[in-house]
């Protein structure tokens, strides 16, 4: 794939972009790395993080598949588990409901049901959220429901850097990974695009560790909680409370499992507030985990009863104006630290 | 066995083909509101996915012409051709279509999600998914003693789903009142058929469950109607489930925005040259059936009828935001 260089480190990639690229350079080293999915082929990828991988590597390698989700994605487990390190694409998380036994009694459970010794060195890439009225079917994130069951990793990126870090690491990984990266994020250009995703990306190859989340914005009086797309909510409504006299700091989980815990705490040890954003269903989910990893922790130091800003319980809605409500951004993230304020 | 359709019924078929083309034509004009020079998906009066069926109409009109209102069709994500034919509620409809209060389910549900109970119409955006519940809702009508066939229409991709091969097995174990139909335009986004399917026709697979499996080539709409003709005979007579694969064509992109780069040159061309709804007006006009006058007329009711819908639409105004917390249960 070519790319275009402004110079040295400010070269800017799209988080698709950065998954090709991080993709390119593993297939380039390693010969057991192929890909399969639908449309990943001469089209790219819907979402375009196959864009390029075929020209180079041909259809022996990236290998568009029937829409058969079971079958491929059982196949991966059984290549994985014979010496081969497959990444297969779920095209929307939404359609994990035709393929999770594969998903989740199968990937996720082969290590442990012996004992180790076998491997199931997988990557499962997946796009989540909406946002562009696409409804329920084809617009949520369900990344509670993944990382609720064991035996996967799973990462969402916030950025096209930490995208090529993660899917290097996932690639790379002797476990099952599950990458879902957001489609606001994706640098699409019909699907409208969070500039703020759209970062320098080195062009060498670098991993980042699974499990490590980051302070993107440091802060005293409040600690905002997200991943993905949320983070760059966080970050608007922390520029707003700088402009009211606030100061926020903001976490990106980047990766779900693990679960970085002790970043989260040491924020919130550090503000004594605690907001966590998630564009995932409000009830038994990530905001809920997040929470109580805090408060069983330390309750005592927390200033204020934390807050979540996340989905409604709700099936997403197609009508732009029902959805836009529902769906978390700055202004709710602002509204959520002044009433804990008031409170 | 042979069905010709009477005049009124070529009539009907020709009627709802230019009724679902022009609803499409509109919806395309519309959709793409505020949509230039940068093409966002959630941009403009209809944001989102579409997926136009134009070129696949014979499909939806050949089957749904021996349908009564009691009768079940599940549909797919490219439902419209197959809604105008099974008499949904056009001004419920498109008004879904925008999203608006008037819409089918108040706009919750969208392009992709309509419901019309009225008369026993539904799809789904996931592949493969409509067919367990017209197997269901023909079982339903069996144990409640109530005549009606369900029919499950498809794309040729939703035949790799395993979903396709269980619901096959288990409508012909039962012996359900069901028929599949599959519409093959020959490509799942960019994927053609031959690349994704082991075997060349689909109706083939029918044997593997115990069915009878028809092909029907060259979108033909009088083809289209006897095939389904009788198979949904053989339903109602408790003969149990028929396979049909319709070789059709999508002569739009898989959605709007589609590039369609995966498309052999030419392709498009020749399908639109071989667009069924000039086809079968010619086929009418040489049959007598129809006359440039009674054509015209024809047309321009089909235009007005649409018109008004998508007048309705506009009109009406979308729930308040806080509704998207209602309708979870009842
Ligand atoms: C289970 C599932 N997998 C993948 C998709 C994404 N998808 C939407 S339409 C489509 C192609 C469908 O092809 P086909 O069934 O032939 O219908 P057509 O689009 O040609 O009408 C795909 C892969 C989906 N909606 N559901």
């Amino acid at each position: 794939m070519s790319m275009t260089t402004t110079g040295a480190g400010t070269r800017k990639l799209t988080i698709a972009r950065a998954m090709a690229e991080a993709t390119a350079q593993e297939m380039r080293n390693d010969p057991r790395v192929f890909v399969m999915g639908e449309d990943v082929g001469p089209l790219g990828g819907v979402f375009g993080n196959t864009r390029g991988l075929y020209d180079e590597f041909g259809a022996e390698r990236v290998r568009d598949t029937p829409i058969s989700e079971t079958a491929f994605i059982g196949a991966a487990v059984g290549a994985a588990s014979d010496g081969m390190r497959p990444i297969v694409e779920l095209m929307f998380v939404d359609f994990f409901g035709v393929c999770m036994d594969a998903i989740y009694n199968l990937m996720a459970k082969n290590i442990y049901f012996s004992g180790g010794k076998v491997k199931v060195p997988m990557v499962l890439m997946t796009s989540t959220g909406g946002g562009y009225s696409d409804a329920g079917q084809h617009s949520q994130c369900l990344y509670g429901t993944f990382a609720h069951l064991p035996g996967m990793k799973v990462v969402a990126p916030s950025n096209a850097y930490d995208a090529k870090g993660l899917m290097t690491a996932a690639i790379r990984d002797d476990n099952p990974v599950v990458f879902m990266y957001h489609k606001s994020l994706q640098g699409m250009g019909w699907l409208g695009t969070e500039k703020g995703a759209t970062v320098p990306v080195p062009e060498e190859s670098y991993a980042l560790e699974i499990g490590k989340a980051t302070v993107v914005r440091e802060g005293h009086d409040v600690t905002l909680v997200s991943l993905a797309a949320g983070v760059h909510h966080c970050l608007r409504a922390a520029q707003a409370l700088e402009d009211e006299g606030f100061s926020a700091e903001v976490v990106d989980l980047r990766s779900l499992v693990p679960l970085d815990r002790e970043t989260i705490r040491a924020s919130v040890a550090k503000t004594g507030r605690l907001i966590v954003v998630d564009e995932d269903y409000h009830s038994y989910g990530v905001s809920g985990e997040i929470i109580a990893s805090v408060v069983e922790h330390d309750h005592a130091c927390l200033k204020a009863a934390p807050r979540r800003v996340a989905y409604p319980d709700i099936p997403i809605p197609f009508a732009p104006t029902m959805e836009q409500w529902a769906l978390p951004n700055a202004d709710k993230i602002v509204d959520a630290f002044h009433q804990m304020m008031l409170s | 066995m042979n069905h010709t359709p009477t005049t009124e019924q070529r009539l009907w078929m020709y009627r709802h083909m230019v009724l679902s083309r022009y609803l499409e034509e509109r919806i395309e004009s519309l959709y793409m509101e505020g949509k230039t020079p940068v093409f966002n998906m959630a941009k403009g009066p209809i944001p989102g996915e579409m997926h136009l069926s134009n070129g696949q109409e014979p499909c939806a009109v050949g089957v749904c012409v021996h349908l009564t209102p009691e009768d079940i069709v599940t549909a797919t994500h490219r439902p419209h051709h197959i809604a105008v034919a099974k008499g949904v509620d056009l001004d419920a409809m498109v008004a879904e279509i925008f999203g608006k209060a008037t819409g089918l389910a108040g706009g919750r549900g969208g392009h992709m999600h309509l419901f019309d109970a009225k008369v026993n119409f539904s799809c789904s955006g996931i592949i493969g998914e409509g067919l367990g519940p017209a197997v269901g809702a023909a079982l339903s009508r069996k144990l409640q003693g109530k005549p009606g066939v369900a029919v499950a229409f498809m794309g040729e991709g939703a035949a790799n789903q395993g979903a396709f091969h269980e619901a096959l097995n288990l409508a012909a174990v039962w012996q359900l009142p069901v028929v599949f139909v599959i519409e093959d335009n020959a490509w799942g986004i960019s994927v053609a058929k031959q690349a994704s399917t082991a075997v060349p026709r689909n109706d083939r697979r029918a044997s593997a469950y115990g069915m009878p499996g028809v092909h029907v080539a060259d979108n033909d709409v009088e083809a289209i109607f006897s095939a389904a003709g009788d198979a949904i005979a053989r339903a109602r007579e408790g003969q149990g489930p028929t396979l049909i694969e319709i070789e059709t064509a999508r002569l739009a992109g898989h959605f709007m925005g589609d590039g369609e780069d995966y498309r052999p040159k030419g392709e498009k061309e020749g399908l639109k040259q071989r667009d069924p709804i000039p086809r079968y007006r010619r086929q009418l006009l040489d049959a007598e059936l129809l006359d440039d006058i009674s054509d015209t007329d024809l047309v321009e009711q089909a235009h007005a009828r649409i018109e008004a819908a998508i007048r309705f639409a506009q009109d009406s105004e979308f729930l308040p935001p806080e509704a998207a917390l209602e309708m979870v249960f009842v």
